[in-house]
């Protein structure tokens, strides 16, 4: 029987977003033998939103508390994990920049493989087999990992799914640990605004944009799709100063699976693909018909942005009315 | 950004080692990979890539690391870099485009990497145990395996504070401020050096190598050191080409395509 520990992050005291993602990545490797689930939570208290991960799918909750884990606390987490490692078949994290900074220091401490970024996880005799792509995407790569492997989730691989488990709570104890490094603190750069590595709908502006003040077109249809739609860049315009690098898409900036992607005078170079070529479904708008980018989009619209995009935000605004 | 020595407040009888080193001594890791506009093919063997054709370069993210680890000895005014890399015969190109982007010397750890980056950062870390650096610099992931792995490894296995894909880093004394991009923000940090920190985009603008560089390359010591590797946790199963996305189609042109692309998001993608 196999059981698994899946690390959730909580920011400002509250879970983040895929979490139920990375329960449902857990409970299909734990369902595939009968095993249970184990989520743990750091904080400095309360953290809001664990009564629902019973729901996502945990038999247990675990709760580690200590005051240095109001931020993110590596040297409290891996001291934690490691003391429990020895429980589990595998150890999962989220492949967002905390997971992914965290996953490997446990597989170093614990000396076990860790596999990052993970779209395909399965049990295989007694290893876990899991595929992952690399060479920016043009391969996918499937390792057999032994021992109690670390294993870095991307939260778009495995979609969530209700599983009506206890979620019973339990405390865990951070044991004596060194602070080696200190986060002293988080910015929010745009308040509300959303981060483009966990966007549904993400509009994408490139060089066909002519001046950084024509990203009101792109912020426009972003609004059209509310709340959940985010503005994405080519680095082209990330380099040009037009908009800050945390918006680049690409091998150099995030790598995204929205639901639903545009690419509004972006040409469609190989290093931009790399970052979103699995998104759901890919819509480019460029002038130019023999664009790259139209190689990979589900739908092209050949036509000047500039007379496009308004039409298209107006569209899109009655469509979802 | 000057690494400084300690202020008076900070003395102490016992002898302190930072005063020994009025100077900055940086490694840094760094990779050879295919360049990123290259085409991939998979090998018969379904095991590695297919080489032909295939320019190798120094890791985009290296370059970041390698530009910070000049900067910072030239902000301190002395010290030694030091490029490090494992792996076959061919990574000397690799390490001499280092020097000739200023690098003061390099060390070849010859051998054949592991798919297992446990394996692989234990040699590097057994390699830099002892070499008193005050930074050791990684790239955030080299853009063949994507393991993104090998600096918070060494880190751990050389007990070192360390932060992954920082875009900013401060050296004031003997300590480090650092950001690093987060979902929806950016994280601060601060640790004491000796510190492992791996480099993101924007970090800095990586210099190119000068042809005066490139000469002086040619005479800075290369030494080369062959290692083991031990044994590997995670085997490689296979390679595979991902699948093709479904042939898409151009909806019309201009802004009368705009009801055509609305239908289609509608009724078939379902999205809207
Ligand atoms: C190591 C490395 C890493 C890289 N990493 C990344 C990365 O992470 N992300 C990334 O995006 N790039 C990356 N690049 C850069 C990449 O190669 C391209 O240079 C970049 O993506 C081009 O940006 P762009 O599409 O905005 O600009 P361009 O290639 O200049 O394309 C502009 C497009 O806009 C169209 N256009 C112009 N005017 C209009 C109009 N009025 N209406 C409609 N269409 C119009 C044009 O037809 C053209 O297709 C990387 C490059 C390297 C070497
Ligand atoms: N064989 C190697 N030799 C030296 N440094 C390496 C090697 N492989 C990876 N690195 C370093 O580790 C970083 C991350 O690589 P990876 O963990 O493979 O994604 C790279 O950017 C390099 O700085």
């Amino acid at each position: 029987m196999a059981a698994i520990l899946a690390i959730l992050e909580q920011r400002d005291g509250a879970l983040r977003k895929g979490a139920a993602e990375l329960m449902a990545a857990a409970r299909q490797l734990a369902d595939a033998d009968g095993g249970t689930v184990d989520a743990i939570v750091f904080g400095s208290g309360n953290v809001g939103g664990i009564d629902g991960l019973g729901a996502m799918g945990a038999d247990r909750v675990l709760t580690a508390t200590h005051a240095e884990c109001a931020h993110y606390c590596p040297d409290a987490m891996v001291a934690t994990v490691a003391s429990i490692a020895g429980n589990y078949r595998a150890i999962l994290t989220a492949a967002t920049a905390t997971g992914k900074d965290l996953a490997p220091r446990i597989a170093a401490r614990t000396g076990a493989p860790c596999g990052m970024d993970v779209i395909g996880v399965a049990m295989q005799g007694d290893a876990i087999r899991v595929t992952r792509p690399v060479y920016a995407g043009k391969v996918i790569q499937t390792l057999d990992l032994a021992g109690t492997p670390v294993i870095a989730v991307r939260p778009s691989a495995v979609a969530a799914s209700s599983a009506g488990k206890a979620g019973a709570v339990e405390t865990v104890t951070v044991p004596e640990f060194t602070k080696r490094l200190t986060v002293t603190g988080v910015s929010t750069a745009d308040q509300g605004a959303v981060d483009v590595a966990e966007a549904r709908v993400i509009v994408a502006g490139g060089r066909g944009l002519g001046d950084p003040k024509h990203f009101a077109l792109i912020e426009e249809l972003v609004a059209a799709f509310g709340g959940d739609a985010a503005v994405g860049a080519s680095r082209a315009v990330v380099d040009a100063g037009w908009i800050g690098h945390g918006h680049q898409v690409g091998q150099t900036g995030k790598t995204v699976a929205p639901e639903l992607y545009f690419a509004v005078g972006v040409s469609g170079a190989i290093q931009h693909l790399a970052g979103m070529r699995t998104a759901g479904t890919i819509v480019a708008i460029n002038r130019d018909k023999d664009a790259p980018i139209f190689k990979v989009a589900d739908y092209g619209i050949v036509g000047d942005l500039f007379e496009v995009m308004p039409v298209l935000t107006e569209a899109v605004k009655k469509a979802r009315t | 950004m000057l690494p400084r020595l300690p202020t008076s407040d900070s003395f102490t009888d016992e002898p302190y080692p930072a005063l020994e080193r009025e100077t900055v001594k940086i490694a840094v890791c760094i990779r050879r990979v295919p360049d990123t506009t290259a085409k991939i093919a998979i090998g018969p063997s379904g095991a590695t890539i297919d080489p032909a054709g295939v320019k190798f370069v120094l890791n985009p993210y290296d370059e970041f690391a390698v530009e910070a680890a000049i900067a910072l000895k030239e902000a301190a005014g002395a010290g030694e870099t030091v490029a490090v890399a494992f792996g076959d015969d061919s990574v000397q190109e690799t390490l001499r485009t280092t020097l000739a982007m200023g690098i003061d010397r390099a060390m070849h750890l010859q051998g054949a990497p592991s798919t297992d980056g446990l394996a692989n950062a234990r040699v590097i870390a057994a390699a830099l145990k002892d070499g008193g650096y005050d930074l050791i610099l990684f790239g955030k992931l080299a853009v063949d395996d994507y393991a993104q792995q090998t600096g918070p490894m060494v880190a751990e296995l050389l007990d070192l504070p360390c932060a992954t894909a920082v875009t900013s880093l401060t050296i004031d004394g003997g300590s480090a401020t650092v950001e690093r991009e987060i979902e929806g923000g950016t994280e601060n940090a601060s640790c004491a050096l000796p510190a492992v920190f791996t480099c993101d985009k924007g970090l800095n603008n990586p210099r190119l190598p000068s042809l005066k560089g490139i000469m002086a390359a040619k005479k800075k010591p290369l030494d080369v050191t062959p290692v083991t590797v031990g044994d590997a946790q995670s085997t490689l199963v296979g390679l595979a080409l991902p699948p093709e996305r479904p042939a898409g189609r151009i909806v019309g042109e201009g802004a009368a395509a705009v009801p055509a692309l609305i239908e289609a998001l509608t009724s078939e993608a379902k999205v809207l």
